[in-house]
Protein backbone atom coordinates (compact mmCIF):
# COMPACT_ATOMS: atom_id res chain seq x y z
CA UNK A 1 0.00 0.00 0.00
CA UNK A 2 1.09 3.23 -1.08
CA UNK A 3 0.51 5.44 1.69
CA UNK A 4 0.71 4.72 5.38
CA UNK A 5 -2.14 3.55 7.80
CA UNK A 6 -4.23 6.25 9.95
CA UNK A 7 -2.08 5.82 13.12
CA UNK A 8 1.10 6.17 11.65
CA UNK A 9 -0.42 9.23 9.61
CA UNK A 10 -1.29 10.48 13.41
CA UNK A 11 2.16 9.82 15.03
CA UNK A 12 3.51 11.78 11.99
CA UNK A 13 1.62 14.97 12.30
CA UNK A 14 2.83 15.49 16.04
CA UNK A 15 6.12 16.84 14.09
CA UNK A 16 3.80 19.11 11.71
CA UNK A 17 6.54 21.18 9.89
CA UNK A 18 9.03 17.79 8.75
CA UNK A 19 5.68 15.75 7.85
CA UNK A 20 4.00 18.55 5.20
CA UNK A 21 7.29 18.39 3.61
CA UNK A 22 7.71 14.45 3.70
CA UNK A 23 4.08 14.02 2.91
CA UNK A 24 4.26 17.08 0.22
CA UNK A 25 6.67 15.43 -1.75
CA UNK A 26 5.24 11.48 -1.38
CA UNK A 27 1.52 13.02 -2.62
CA UNK A 28 2.99 14.91 -4.96
CA UNK A 29 1.56 17.89 -4.36
CA UNK A 30 3.46 21.18 -3.84
CA UNK A 31 3.44 22.42 -0.34
CA UNK A 32 4.17 26.12 0.03
CA UNK A 33 5.65 26.77 3.69
CA UNK A 34 4.45 29.27 6.23
CA UNK A 35 5.34 32.63 7.01
CA UNK A 36 2.65 33.89 8.93
CA UNK A 37 0.58 35.19 6.32
CA UNK A 38 1.77 32.65 3.80
CA UNK A 39 -0.99 29.49 2.36
CA UNK A 40 -0.71 26.68 4.54
CA UNK A 41 0.38 23.56 3.27
CA UNK A 42 -1.39 21.20 0.70
CA UNK A 43 -2.01 17.55 1.21
CA UNK A 44 -3.58 15.14 -0.71
CA UNK A 45 -6.30 12.67 -0.22
CA UNK A 46 -7.06 9.52 -2.70
CA UNK A 47 -10.42 8.60 -3.50
CA UNK A 48 -9.82 4.91 -4.90
CA UNK A 49 -11.73 1.57 -4.68
CA UNK A 50 -14.41 3.18 -2.55
CA UNK A 51 -12.23 4.63 0.10
CA UNK A 52 -10.16 7.38 1.65
CA UNK A 53 -6.43 7.32 1.76
CA UNK A 54 -5.62 8.45 3.66
CA UNK A 55 -8.97 7.77 5.91
CA UNK A 56 -7.84 9.83 9.16
CA UNK A 57 -5.43 12.53 8.79
CA UNK A 58 -4.21 14.95 11.63
CA UNK A 59 -3.56 18.36 9.94
CA UNK A 60 -2.39 22.28 11.47
CA UNK A 61 -4.74 24.55 10.90
CA UNK A 62 -4.70 26.83 7.69
CA UNK A 63 -3.60 23.33 5.44
CA UNK A 64 -5.48 22.55 2.02
CA UNK A 65 -6.58 19.46 1.50
CA UNK A 66 -7.40 18.08 -2.16
CA UNK A 67 -9.27 15.10 -3.03
CA UNK A 68 -8.62 13.44 -5.93
CA UNK A 69 -11.46 10.75 -7.31
CA UNK A 70 -9.67 7.85 -8.96
CA UNK A 71 -12.94 5.50 -9.36
CA UNK A 72 -14.91 5.52 -12.14
CA UNK A 73 -17.61 5.77 -10.44
CA UNK A 74 -19.11 9.18 -8.69
CA UNK A 75 -18.01 9.63 -5.36
CA UNK A 76 -18.39 13.24 -2.86
CA UNK A 77 -16.39 14.45 -0.18
CA UNK A 78 -19.47 15.64 2.44
CA UNK A 79 -18.94 16.69 5.47
CA UNK A 80 -21.49 15.64 7.98
CA UNK A 81 -21.19 19.35 9.54
CA UNK A 82 -21.72 21.06 6.23
CA UNK A 83 -18.80 22.96 6.74
CA UNK A 84 -17.29 21.33 3.39
CA UNK A 85 -18.81 19.59 0.55
CA UNK A 86 -17.94 18.55 -3.20
CA UNK A 87 -20.46 18.70 -5.66
CA UNK A 88 -20.27 14.66 -7.62
CA UNK A 89 -16.75 13.91 -8.50
CA UNK A 90 -16.52 11.99 -11.71
CA UNK A 91 -13.30 10.51 -13.03
CA UNK A 92 -10.40 12.24 -11.99
CA UNK A 93 -12.28 15.25 -11.04
CA UNK A 94 -10.84 17.15 -7.51
CA UNK A 95 -11.93 18.77 -4.95
CA UNK A 96 -10.59 21.00 -2.36
CA UNK A 97 -10.97 22.66 0.92
CA UNK A 98 -8.87 24.94 3.17
CA UNK A 99 -9.34 23.75 7.45
CA UNK A 100 -8.71 27.16 9.45
CA UNK A 101 -9.80 26.04 12.54
CA UNK A 102 -9.05 23.14 14.99
CA UNK A 103 -11.56 20.62 15.00
CA UNK A 104 -12.61 16.97 13.85
CA UNK A 105 -14.33 16.85 10.33
CA UNK A 106 -15.81 13.53 9.94
CA UNK A 107 -16.57 13.25 6.10
CA UNK A 108 -18.63 10.85 4.29
CA UNK A 109 -19.10 9.70 0.22
CA UNK A 110 -23.23 10.65 -0.03
CA UNK A 111 -23.46 8.09 -2.38
CA UNK A 112 -22.01 5.43 -0.76
CA UNK A 113 -22.59 6.61 2.91
CA UNK A 114 -20.38 3.57 3.82
CA UNK A 115 -16.98 5.50 2.89
CA UNK A 116 -15.76 7.51 5.84
CA UNK A 117 -13.00 10.03 6.37
CA UNK A 118 -12.26 12.45 9.18
CA UNK A 119 -9.60 15.02 9.38
CA UNK A 120 -8.43 16.44 12.71
CA UNK A 121 -6.99 19.65 12.88
CA UNK A 122 -4.81 20.59 15.63
CA UNK A 123 -2.69 23.17 16.75
CA UNK A 124 0.94 22.07 16.71
CA UNK B 1 -45.75 7.64 -27.26
CA UNK B 2 -43.20 8.44 -30.37
CA UNK B 3 -41.91 6.22 -32.54
CA UNK B 4 -38.91 4.38 -32.39
CA UNK B 5 -36.00 6.24 -33.95
CA UNK B 6 -32.91 4.70 -35.27
CA UNK B 7 -30.02 6.13 -32.91
CA UNK B 8 -27.48 6.34 -35.69
CA UNK B 9 -27.35 10.11 -35.85
CA UNK B 10 -24.43 11.85 -33.21
CA UNK B 11 -22.75 8.27 -32.91
CA UNK B 12 -19.48 7.23 -34.68
CA UNK B 13 -21.29 4.48 -37.32
CA UNK B 14 -18.56 1.67 -36.75
CA UNK B 15 -19.12 1.35 -33.40
CA UNK B 16 -22.91 1.88 -33.59
CA UNK B 17 -22.69 -1.61 -35.81
CA UNK B 18 -20.42 -2.73 -33.59
CA UNK B 19 -22.56 -2.04 -31.18
CA UNK B 20 -26.04 -2.89 -32.42
CA UNK B 21 -24.30 -6.42 -33.05
CA UNK B 22 -23.35 -7.02 -29.77
CA UNK B 23 -26.80 -6.22 -28.75
CA UNK B 24 -28.66 -8.04 -31.00
CA UNK B 25 -31.57 -9.48 -30.02
CA UNK B 26 -32.06 -13.51 -29.17
CA UNK B 27 -34.62 -13.92 -27.10
CA UNK B 28 -33.13 -15.80 -24.17
CA UNK B 29 -35.85 -15.66 -21.14
CA UNK B 30 -36.47 -17.45 -18.01
CA UNK B 31 -40.34 -17.39 -17.14
CA UNK B 32 -40.90 -16.60 -13.23
CA UNK B 33 -43.92 -16.85 -11.92
CA UNK B 34 -44.73 -16.08 -7.95
CA UNK B 35 -47.23 -18.47 -6.89
CA UNK B 36 -48.14 -17.92 -2.76
CA UNK B 37 -45.17 -15.66 -2.62
CA UNK B 38 -42.92 -18.29 -3.89
CA UNK B 39 -40.73 -17.61 -6.85
CA UNK B 40 -40.55 -21.13 -9.53
CA UNK B 41 -39.14 -20.87 -12.46
CA UNK B 42 -41.70 -22.35 -15.42
CA UNK B 43 -38.34 -22.67 -18.01
CA UNK B 44 -36.85 -20.28 -20.54
CA UNK B 45 -37.97 -19.60 -23.69
CA UNK B 46 -35.35 -18.31 -26.76
CA UNK B 47 -38.47 -17.72 -29.31
CA UNK B 48 -37.94 -14.00 -28.75
CA UNK B 49 -41.51 -14.25 -28.03
CA UNK B 50 -42.74 -14.05 -24.53
CA UNK B 51 -45.39 -16.49 -23.64
CA UNK B 52 -48.77 -14.92 -24.23
CA UNK B 53 -50.71 -12.53 -21.99
CA UNK B 54 -54.15 -13.41 -20.71
CA UNK B 55 -56.45 -11.20 -21.99
CA UNK B 56 -57.13 -9.85 -18.29
CA UNK B 57 -53.74 -9.42 -17.21
CA UNK B 58 -51.76 -6.37 -16.64
CA UNK B 59 -48.86 -6.09 -18.25
CA UNK B 60 -45.26 -3.91 -17.52
CA UNK B 61 -41.48 -3.63 -18.09
CA UNK B 62 -39.47 -2.80 -15.61
CA UNK B 63 -36.16 -1.28 -16.42
CA UNK B 64 -33.57 0.16 -14.49
CA UNK B 65 -30.06 1.64 -13.96
CA UNK B 66 -30.06 3.80 -17.52
CA UNK B 67 -27.08 5.43 -15.70
CA UNK B 68 -27.58 8.21 -18.90
CA UNK B 69 -24.00 10.14 -18.78
CA UNK B 70 -21.74 7.50 -18.06
CA UNK B 71 -19.37 6.81 -20.95
CA UNK B 72 -16.58 4.51 -19.68
CA UNK B 73 -15.06 1.44 -20.70
CA UNK B 74 -17.67 -0.77 -18.96
CA UNK B 75 -20.04 0.56 -21.84
CA UNK B 76 -19.36 3.18 -23.70
CA UNK B 77 -23.15 3.58 -25.20
CA UNK B 78 -25.40 3.77 -22.25
CA UNK B 79 -27.80 5.52 -24.79
CA UNK B 80 -27.48 2.46 -27.25
CA UNK B 81 -28.42 0.36 -24.44
CA UNK B 82 -31.35 2.05 -23.24
CA UNK B 83 -32.41 2.52 -26.76
CA UNK B 84 -32.42 -1.38 -27.53
CA UNK B 85 -34.53 -2.21 -24.57
CA UNK B 86 -36.86 0.50 -26.17
CA UNK B 87 -37.37 -1.16 -29.12
CA UNK B 88 -37.17 -4.57 -27.44
CA UNK B 89 -40.45 -3.52 -25.85
CA UNK B 90 -42.03 -1.84 -28.24
CA UNK B 91 -41.80 -4.78 -30.58
CA UNK B 92 -43.51 -6.94 -27.79
CA UNK B 93 -46.60 -8.78 -29.38
CA UNK B 94 -48.75 -7.44 -26.39
CA UNK B 95 -47.54 -3.54 -25.48
CA UNK B 96 -47.26 -3.56 -21.67
CA UNK B 97 -49.28 -0.83 -20.22
CA UNK B 98 -46.44 1.36 -18.85
CA UNK B 99 -42.90 0.87 -17.69
CA UNK B 100 -41.38 1.70 -14.30
CA UNK B 101 -37.79 2.53 -14.15
CA UNK B 102 -36.24 2.37 -11.16
CA UNK B 103 -33.67 4.60 -10.26
CA UNK B 104 -30.57 6.12 -11.25
CA UNK B 105 -32.02 7.12 -14.50
CA UNK B 106 -28.73 9.85 -14.83
CA UNK B 107 -24.99 9.11 -13.75
CA UNK B 108 -24.17 12.39 -12.24
CA UNK B 109 -27.44 14.35 -11.61
CA UNK B 110 -26.97 16.80 -14.62
CA UNK B 111 -29.50 18.41 -15.76
CA UNK B 112 -28.50 17.66 -19.36
CA UNK B 113 -28.70 13.77 -18.32
CA UNK B 114 -32.19 14.18 -16.49
CA UNK B 115 -33.05 15.75 -19.55
CA UNK B 116 -31.53 13.02 -22.63
CA UNK B 117 -32.93 10.31 -20.01
CA UNK B 118 -36.54 11.78 -20.39
CA UNK B 119 -35.88 12.17 -24.32
CA UNK B 120 -35.47 8.81 -24.60
CA UNK B 121 -37.67 7.64 -22.09
CA UNK B 122 -40.63 8.89 -24.52
CA UNK B 123 -39.55 6.80 -27.27
CA UNK B 124 -40.94 3.92 -25.18
CA UNK B 125 -44.33 3.26 -26.76
CA UNK B 126 -46.61 3.11 -23.65
CA UNK B 127 -48.93 5.92 -21.93
CA UNK B 128 -46.45 6.48 -19.53
CA UNK B 129 -43.20 5.90 -17.59
CA UNK B 130 -42.73 5.84 -14.15
CA UNK B 131 -39.24 6.74 -12.24
CA UNK B 132 -38.12 6.96 -9.20
CA UNK B 133 -34.70 8.50 -7.84
CA UNK B 134 -31.08 6.40 -7.68
CA UNK B 135 -28.67 7.66 -5.34
CA UNK B 136 -27.21 8.94 -9.09
CA UNK B 137 -29.92 11.24 -9.17
CA UNK B 138 -29.67 13.22 -5.93
CA UNK B 139 -26.49 13.68 -5.91
CA UNK B 140 -26.16 17.68 -5.98
CA UNK B 141 -29.17 18.82 -4.92
CA UNK B 142 -30.85 16.49 -3.08
CA UNK B 143 -33.69 15.04 -5.08
CA UNK B 144 -34.61 18.75 -6.41
CA UNK B 145 -33.05 18.09 -9.88
CA UNK B 146 -34.67 15.01 -10.71
CA UNK B 147 -38.32 16.04 -9.42
CA UNK B 148 -37.47 19.16 -12.58
CA UNK B 149 -37.95 16.57 -15.09
CA UNK B 150 -39.75 13.96 -13.35
CA UNK B 151 -42.15 15.22 -10.59
CA UNK B 152 -44.74 12.34 -11.31
CA UNK B 153 -48.03 13.85 -9.21
CA UNK B 154 -46.76 17.70 -8.63
CA UNK B 155 -46.31 17.21 -4.89
CA UNK B 156 -42.64 17.92 -4.85
CA UNK B 157 -41.58 14.30 -3.51
CA UNK B 158 -40.28 11.52 -5.30
CA UNK B 159 -42.47 9.14 -3.48
CA UNK B 160 -46.02 9.02 -4.58
CA UNK B 161 -48.65 5.96 -5.61
CA UNK B 162 -51.12 4.94 -8.03
CA UNK B 163 -53.68 2.29 -8.92
CA UNK B 164 -53.65 0.66 -12.26
CA UNK B 165 -54.94 -2.79 -13.26
CA UNK B 166 -56.48 -3.55 -9.67
CA UNK B 167 -52.78 -3.57 -8.38
CA UNK B 168 -51.90 -0.43 -5.63
CA UNK B 169 -48.35 0.61 -7.02
CA UNK B 170 -46.13 2.81 -4.64
CA UNK B 171 -43.21 4.09 -5.88
CA UNK B 172 -40.52 5.42 -3.05
CA UNK B 173 -37.28 7.15 -2.52
CA UNK B 174 -34.68 5.35 -0.56
CA UNK B 175 -31.12 7.29 -1.68
CA UNK B 176 -31.46 10.70 0.58
CA UNK B 177 -31.40 9.69 3.96
CA UNK B 178 -27.64 8.65 4.21
CA UNK B 179 -25.74 8.76 7.32
CA UNK B 180 -22.35 8.04 7.83
CA UNK B 181 -21.34 4.33 7.73
CA UNK B 182 -24.67 3.60 7.73
CA UNK B 183 -27.09 2.17 4.92
CA UNK B 184 -29.49 4.04 2.86
CA UNK B 185 -33.06 4.61 4.58
CA UNK B 186 -36.45 5.69 3.67
CA UNK B 187 -37.17 8.24 6.86
CA UNK B 188 -40.20 8.65 9.12
CA UNK B 189 -41.84 10.95 7.10
CA UNK B 190 -41.91 8.71 3.85
CA UNK B 191 -42.74 5.68 6.08
CA UNK B 192 -45.74 8.03 8.22
CA UNK B 193 -46.77 8.97 4.15
CA UNK B 194 -46.90 5.20 3.16
CA UNK B 195 -48.42 3.77 6.21
CA UNK B 196 -51.35 6.65 5.12
CA UNK B 197 -50.92 5.58 1.74
CA UNK B 198 -51.98 1.90 2.69
CA UNK B 199 -54.92 2.15 5.56
CA UNK B 200 -57.31 2.93 2.43
CA UNK B 201 -55.99 -0.27 0.36
CA UNK B 202 -57.47 -3.73 0.98
CA UNK B 203 -55.74 -6.91 1.99
CA UNK B 204 -56.49 -8.68 -1.15
CA UNK B 205 -55.08 -5.79 -3.59
CA UNK B 206 -51.96 -7.14 -4.93
CA UNK B 207 -49.26 -4.66 -3.96
CA UNK B 208 -46.07 -3.61 -6.02
CA UNK B 209 -43.59 -1.63 -4.51
CA UNK B 210 -40.74 0.42 -6.80
CA UNK B 211 -37.67 1.34 -4.81
CA UNK B 212 -33.75 1.54 -6.18
CA UNK B 213 -31.83 0.33 -3.29
CA UNK B 214 -33.23 -3.58 -2.04
CA UNK B 215 -35.46 -3.12 0.82
CA UNK B 216 -33.62 -6.09 1.87
CA UNK B 217 -29.96 -6.25 3.33
CA UNK B 218 -28.61 -8.09 0.18
CA UNK B 219 -24.55 -6.63 1.42
CA UNK B 220 -24.39 -4.04 3.75
CA UNK B 221 -20.30 -3.25 3.76
CA UNK B 222 -21.55 -2.03 0.10
CA UNK B 223 -24.53 -0.20 1.52
CA UNK B 224 -26.57 -2.86 -0.43
CA UNK B 225 -30.18 -2.61 1.74
CA UNK B 226 -31.99 -0.33 3.55
CA UNK B 227 -31.65 0.33 7.16
CA UNK B 228 -35.36 0.93 8.25
CA UNK B 229 -36.74 -0.92 5.35
CA UNK B 230 -38.14 -3.34 8.26
CA UNK B 231 -40.79 -0.78 9.22
CA UNK B 232 -41.96 -0.44 5.51
CA UNK B 233 -42.23 -4.24 5.41
CA UNK B 234 -43.81 -4.62 8.37
CA UNK B 235 -46.62 -2.18 6.48
CA UNK B 236 -46.81 -4.72 3.94
CA UNK B 237 -46.95 -7.97 5.65
CA UNK B 238 -50.89 -8.21 5.98
CA UNK B 239 -51.43 -8.20 2.31
CA UNK B 240 -51.81 -11.13 0.13
CA UNK B 241 -49.69 -10.32 -2.59
CA UNK B 242 -46.44 -8.13 -2.67
CA UNK B 243 -43.77 -7.49 -5.09
CA UNK B 244 -40.83 -5.46 -4.24
CA UNK B 245 -39.19 -4.43 -7.61
CA UNK B 246 -35.64 -3.03 -6.84
CA UNK B 247 -32.64 -1.49 -8.87
CA UNK B 248 -28.98 -0.15 -7.62
CA UNK B 249 -27.59 -3.78 -7.70
CA UNK B 250 -27.57 -4.37 -11.69
CA UNK B 251 -28.12 -8.16 -11.49
CA UNK B 252 -30.99 -10.16 -10.79
CA UNK B 253 -31.63 -11.68 -7.32
CA UNK B 254 -34.49 -12.44 -5.16
CA UNK B 255 -35.66 -12.64 -2.07
CA UNK B 256 -39.25 -14.46 -0.44
CA UNK B 257 -39.48 -13.29 3.00
CA UNK B 258 -43.68 -14.57 3.87
CA UNK B 259 -46.02 -13.09 1.49
CA UNK B 260 -43.29 -10.47 0.24
CA UNK B 261 -41.70 -11.18 -2.85
CA UNK B 262 -37.96 -9.27 -3.59
CA UNK B 263 -36.75 -8.61 -7.02
CA UNK B 264 -33.39 -7.01 -7.69
CA UNK B 265 -33.09 -5.99 -11.80
CA UNK B 266 -30.87 -5.83 -14.62
CA UNK B 267 -29.08 -2.58 -15.58
CA UNK B 268 -28.82 -1.11 -18.57
CA UNK B 269 -25.69 0.37 -18.36
CA UNK B 270 -22.90 -1.90 -17.14
CA UNK B 271 -22.55 -4.63 -14.53
CA UNK B 272 -21.73 -4.85 -10.97
CA UNK B 273 -19.85 -7.72 -9.06
CA UNK B 274 -21.92 -10.19 -7.28
CA UNK B 275 -22.29 -9.20 -3.38
CA UNK B 276 -18.67 -10.03 -1.59
CA UNK B 277 -17.13 -11.29 -4.80
CA UNK B 278 -14.18 -12.35 -3.89
CA UNK B 279 -11.06 -10.35 -5.34
CA UNK B 280 -13.57 -7.36 -6.01
CA UNK B 281 -13.47 -5.73 -2.90
CA UNK B 282 -15.97 -2.73 -3.81
CA UNK B 283 -19.14 -2.22 -5.75
CA UNK B 284 -17.59 -0.71 -8.96
CA UNK B 285 -18.65 -1.35 -12.51
CA UNK B 286 -17.04 -4.17 -14.33
CA UNK B 287 -15.64 -4.55 -17.84
CA UNK B 288 -16.49 -7.73 -19.35
CA UNK B 289 -15.63 -8.58 -23.21
CA UNK B 290 -18.12 -6.43 -25.32
CA UNK B 291 -19.45 -9.75 -26.78
CA UNK B 292 -20.92 -10.34 -23.06
CA UNK B 293 -21.89 -6.81 -21.94
CA UNK B 294 -25.56 -7.45 -23.64
CA UNK B 295 -25.84 -10.92 -21.51
CA UNK B 296 -25.42 -8.98 -18.68
CA UNK B 297 -27.98 -5.87 -19.39
CA UNK B 298 -31.83 -6.18 -19.64
CA UNK B 299 -35.31 -5.66 -18.76
CA UNK B 300 -37.79 -7.26 -17.33
CA UNK B 301 -41.53 -8.04 -18.07
CA UNK B 302 -44.12 -7.89 -14.82
CA UNK B 303 -47.66 -9.32 -15.33
CA UNK B 304 -50.37 -9.31 -13.12
CA UNK B 305 -53.69 -11.58 -13.21
CA UNK B 306 -56.60 -10.29 -11.96
CA UNK B 307 -57.94 -12.99 -9.46
CA UNK B 308 -54.99 -14.58 -9.23
CA UNK B 309 -52.09 -14.06 -6.65
CA UNK B 310 -49.23 -14.65 -8.96
CA UNK B 311 -47.25 -12.15 -10.89
CA UNK B 312 -45.24 -13.42 -13.72
CA UNK B 313 -41.40 -12.48 -14.30
CA UNK B 314 -39.40 -12.07 -17.10
CA UNK B 315 -35.90 -11.23 -16.88
CA UNK B 316 -34.55 -10.92 -20.39
CA UNK B 317 -31.08 -10.02 -21.10
CA UNK B 318 -30.65 -7.99 -24.38
CA UNK B 319 -28.56 -10.63 -25.95
CA UNK B 320 -29.34 -13.79 -24.72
Amino acid sequence: MRYVSSRNTYRSFRFYAASALVLGTAFAVPAIFAGAASPGPTLSINIEKFAYTPKDITIAPGTKIVWTNHDETPHTVTSGDKSFASKGMDTDDRFEHTFASEGDFGYICTLHPFMTGVVHVRKQ
Amino acid sequence: MSVYDPPDSGHDPARRRALRCLAAWTGAAIVWTVAGGVPRALGATRTGIPPSVPKNALSFVQISDTHIGFRKEANPDVVGSLRHAIADTNALPQMPAFVVHTGDVSHLSKPEEFGKARELLQEFRVDRVHTIPGEHDTIDEGVSGYLKFFDHDGNGKAWYSFEQGGVHFIALNNVLNFKAGTMASLGDEQIGWMKNDLASVTDSTPIVVLAHIPLWTIWEPWGWGTADSAEALALLRRFGSVTVLNGHIHQVLQKVEGDIALHTAMSLAYPLPTPGQPGIGEPGPVTVPAADLGKLLGTRQVRVVRGKQELALIDTPLEG
